[in-house]
């Protein structure tokens, strides 16, 4: 029994884990469903295009500026190693508009807007806002849930690509000042070794990190539990959920577009 | 006229629900009373069909409320939430006027910001309130505005959930008469829960006891004082001996 005990753990995790991912997809499926399904709500779209867009171009610029630089640092002491440190401003390009610029971009939307929007759906739970919703003949899911996914899917690519294009600078900025790199070099090493697929398959994710970011707000808020703690561990939960399956698809994305 | 039959909830092995039958009449207002966690709120969530209820039946003029199409039955109905449960997003007219902005029932907007502040004038607020947010109201305000957001489309049936509640006397005395005053008014189907005695004899047509996910006592308010139920008694007279158990 007592050896027992632990395979029963692991499997209640499993079922209850299995259980997740299942209610998570339905959740999904009917998101996507009154996405193409009137009425719609085109003011909420345009607030939470402001919120996730627009407000979050800082977050993610800074943090392009700054990866952007210390890759080009990286590089450079890696790449002289093996004297190859002329290959710092494609690597670079190649670096943020792959991987960097969505993942992080992703990451840090998530930790902006997925909590923003699980708080704010989880309070309006816990004082019968969505309640009240439903008897004023709004469905919540295209009201609150839509909206979000809508905003996040399209506004992350052009996050990723306003971040994309500053990481790229914040690389030029080391390269030509710390480096030594000749500016109009540096650009053209950039230009030429990036292909289009480089740079649309990066923003093929960050619609898909968008849509995930928006998904697990939504989700973790509508069924957070009662009062500040409920809504709390709604927050954390959807962060984390966002996180774990933004680097997931990130994998599945990255195997997908560059070894088929 | 809103009927409930047998009608049974449980939520895992808490059966709320037993077996509820009640029946309220066109036009009339009729008050639920009982103790905290008797399944007021939920025998009301699912007349609305927020909740849905285990089995047994209630229908509306005759309608299922679960087979009911639903954006027309929702229409006739408006709801005071016990919170107010007014949108932090919006503004004070904008909440009012939710239903009139948006969906079958949507108006030019210059038509429901009318609407809305005539209804925000109808429960004793000024003009001035309709561009303010919820969070610079007062909870007596924030009251109002929950009650005029839920008259706003003149509905046929007015649900109110604890009116009064977190209110000092005498803002829950001018709250119960806006009530009783609307509801006679608009000629509308009220139904309350409260365990607030003094909006039992200002709001009711008729009474009914719920405990223990049945009714105890149904009848009208006039007789409640000399109804012999010993449930009824012990609390309308708020006494800790009784058949009700109190926990001290």
């Amino acid at each position: 029994m007592i050896l027992l005990s632990p395979l029963g753990a692991i499997g209640r995790s499993t079922l209850s884990m299995l259980g997740l991912i299942g209610r998570v997809a339905i959740y999904a499926a009917q998101a996507i469903s009154h996405l193409v399904r009137p009425p719609f709500y085109p003011r909420e779209f345009a607030q939470a295009l402001l919120q996730i867009g627009w407000l979050s171009l800082p977050v993610v610029g800074l943090t392009a500026l700054f990866t952007g630089g210390a890759l080009a640092l990286q590089i450079y002491a890696g790449g002289a190693r093996f004297n190859a440190e002329a290959v710092v401003p494609s690597i670079v390009a190649i670096g943020m508009v792959r991987e960097l610029g969505p993942v992080l971009g992703g990451l840090m939307v998530a930790g902006r807007v997925a909590s923003a929007i699980a708080a704010e759906i989880g309070t309006m739970k816990v004082t019968e806002q969505i309640d009240a919703l439903v008897t004023l003949s709004t469905h919540p899911m295209k009201y609150l849930t839509a909206p979000r996914v809508l905003a996040a899917t399209l506004s992350l690519p052009v996050l990723v690509a306003v971040g994309d294009v500053i990481g790229i600078f914040g690389g030029y900025l080391v390269g030509t000042s710390r480096l030594g790199f000749n500016p109009a070099t540096y650009l053209d090493n950039t230009v030429d070794f990036l292909e289009l697929w480089d740079v649309l398959s990066g923003l093929v994710k960050g619609a898909v990190f968008g849509f995930i970011v928006a998904l697990m707000g939504c989700y973790h808020g509508m069924n957070s539990g009662r009062g500040a703690r409920g809504v709390g561990r709604a927050t954390t939960n959807a962060v984390v959920s966002a996180s774990i399956l933004i680097l997931a698809s990130n994998y599945l994305l990255t195997e997908l577009f560059f070894t088929a | 006229m809103i009927r409930l039959e047998g009608v049974h909830k449980s939520f895992g092995p808490k059966r709320v629900l037993r077996g509820v039958d009640l029946t309220i009449e066109r036009g009339q207002s009729m008050v639920i009373i009982g103790g905290s966690g008797t399944g007021k709120s939920v025998l009301l969530k699912c007349v609305l069909g927020l909740i849905r209820h285990d089995s047994g039946t209630i229908t509306l003029e005759g309608e299922d409320v679960l087979t009911a199409e639903r954006d027309a039955f929702l229409a006739r109905f408006g709801m005071l939430f016990q919170g107010g449960a007014l949108f932090d997003s919006l503004a004070v007219w904008q909440n009012v006027a939710f239903r009139l902005l948006r969906g079958s029932l949507k108006r030019p907007m210059a038509e429901a910001r009318e609407i809305a502040i005539e209804k925000l004038r109808r429960v004793g607020l000024t003009p001035d309130v309709a561009d303010l947010f919820p969070s610079e109201l007062s909870g007596g305000m924030q009251k109002r505005v929950g009650l005029a957001r839920a008259i706003a489309a003149e509905p046929d049936v007015i649900f109110f959930d604890e009116p009064t509640t977190g209110l000092d006397p005498i803002m829950a005395g001018v709250i119960n008469e806006l009530i009783r005053e609307i509801v006679v008014e608009m000629g509308a189907t009220a139904m309350t829960i409260t365990h607030d005695m003094s909006s039992v004899r200002a709001i009711a047509d008729r009474v009914a006891m719920l405990h223990d996910g049945v009714v105890k006592w149904e009848g009208p308010v006039a007789r409640m004082d000399d109804a012999t139920d010993p449930y009824l008694h012990q609390f309308i007279t708020g006494s800790a001996d009784g058949p009700i158990e109190a926990v001290r």
